[in-house]
């Protein structure tokens, strides 16, 4: 008995251990790459994502670039951290990973409940995983990564994917009911399929450009200290003319508001509108009232 | 040629500072936001949390013109001037 339990800790010590590991090794493995392949530059350049490969397409070149792999490297090392947190769950929570798991699943619950109502609680997983993958990836700037939420193409998938889910509950209640909410008021029907556009248009360009315009604020800012240290430091001989003295400390304050603060935000706000479009787009009354009149006729063709 | 160039670089620039211009509408909403949602937590304090997160949505929702501007600023400073330069020597050979 004392042996089997001394044997299953072992083995459960391992997993633990191989699961934070590959939590870990896709940001080493990022890492790696940007010390491998970004090319040398004094750090102080506003530059796009790298492209690794091409792969010929027949319509167009499908671009393998950094955002791609640092966002499905976030997507591997989040699924691991899941499954860190989840592991040796039991009935009644003795652990402090379970607590925190507990936690996360309670909150995101809460949120989409209050925000999309009861209907939609199974909502809850896709609005999570938003959450994480949005925060996670705006937060690789703080490991000098590129962010892969300054790339409009990630961003635009998500916002692509959100679209698609509002279009499908607006088609649940028919395609009748869904072209006749263009024209609610009849004569501003163009400017209803137009503001339909740009709902994903709009997301995405709003999480992109906060994200983007603050990595492009701290290399304006960046610029600015280099040559007020210049100034001050350019008379030393050697090496110590170009001591970037202003640059320690001071860009990290800026940092604390555009990596953390704007990125947490931008995905909090990501996920709140995908709540408020899907469930807005989604006429639960007229839901219901169809479901009761096909059953009714189903009842009727039965009898 | 260089002239031109030189003209196709100053509009690009000219034009991006002119795109910014459109962050003055979302500062001043934003601050109208701002400040009707400190007057509220003032009056209710009990409900700071519920005004806070409202006013950060809805200053999100008013941000949108501006990073408009931020993206036709951006493309017109990354990406227009290549484009526009490829243009004109399309149309000169």
């Amino acid at each position: 008995m004392n042996d089997s339990t001394q044997v299953k800790t072992v083995r459960f010590r391992v997993t633990d251990a191989l699961l934070l590991a590959l939590t870990l090794l896709p940001v080493v493995f990022m890492i790696t790459l940007n010390v491998l392949f970004t090319p040398e530059s004094n750090g102080i350049e506003i530059e796009g994502a790298l492209i690794y490969f091409t792969i010929p397409m027949p319509l167009q070149d499908l671009i393998i670039s950094e955002s791609q792999i640092h966002s499905w490297c976030v997507m591997v090392s989040l699924l691991f951290f899941s499954l860190y947190l989840t592991h040796g769950i039991a009935e009644k929570p003795c652990t402090r990973r379970q607590y925190l798991a507990e936690w996360m699943v309670e909150q995101t619950d809460k949120l989409v409940k209050g925000n999309m109502g009861p209907f939609f609680k199974g909502f809850s997983p896709f609005v999570g995983a938003i959450l994480g993958l949005s925060a996670f990836s705006s937060l690789l700037a703080l490991f000098g990564l590129y962010a892969p939420t300054s790339d409009i193409n990630i961003v635009g998938g998500w916002a692509l994917l959100v679209f698609i889910l509002i279009t499908y509950y607006k088609f649940k209640c028919g395609p009748v009911h869904y072209i006749a909410g263009f024209f609610d008021p009849p004569l501003l029907a163009p400017l209803n399929v137009i503001s339909e556009f740009a709902t994903p248009v709009s997301m995405a360009f709003r999480h992109y450009g906060n994200v983007l315009s603050g990595s492009v604020i701290s290399v304006l800012l960046a610029v600015a200290l280099q040559g007020l240290s210049d100034i001050l430091l350019g008379w030393l001989p050697g090496v110590l003319s170009g001591f970037p003295l202003f640059r320690i400390g001071i860009p990290a304050v800026l940092s604390i508001y555009f990596d953390v603060f704007s990125g947490c935000l931008q995905a909090f706000i990501f996920a709140m509108l995908t709540m408020l479009y899907v469930s807005g787009g989604f006429s639960y009354d007229e839901y219901m009232r169809r479901k009761a009149k096909r059953a009714a006729k189903k009842r009727e063709k039965t009898a | 040629m260089e002239l031109a160039i030189g003209l196709i670089l100053m509009g690009c620039a000219i034009g991006a500072g002119l795109a910014l211009i459109a962050g003055i509408g979302p500062g001043i909403g934003e601050g109208n936001a701002v400040s009707k949602a400190c007057e509220a937590i003032g009056r209710q304090p009990e409900c700071k949390g519920e005004v806070t997160s409202t006013m950060l949505m809805g200053c999100a929702i008013a941000e949108t013109t501006g990073l408009y501007g931020l993206v036709v600023g951006i493309l017109l400073i990354f990406y227009a001037p290549n484009a526009f330069v490829n243009i004109l020597l399309n149309a000169i050979h």
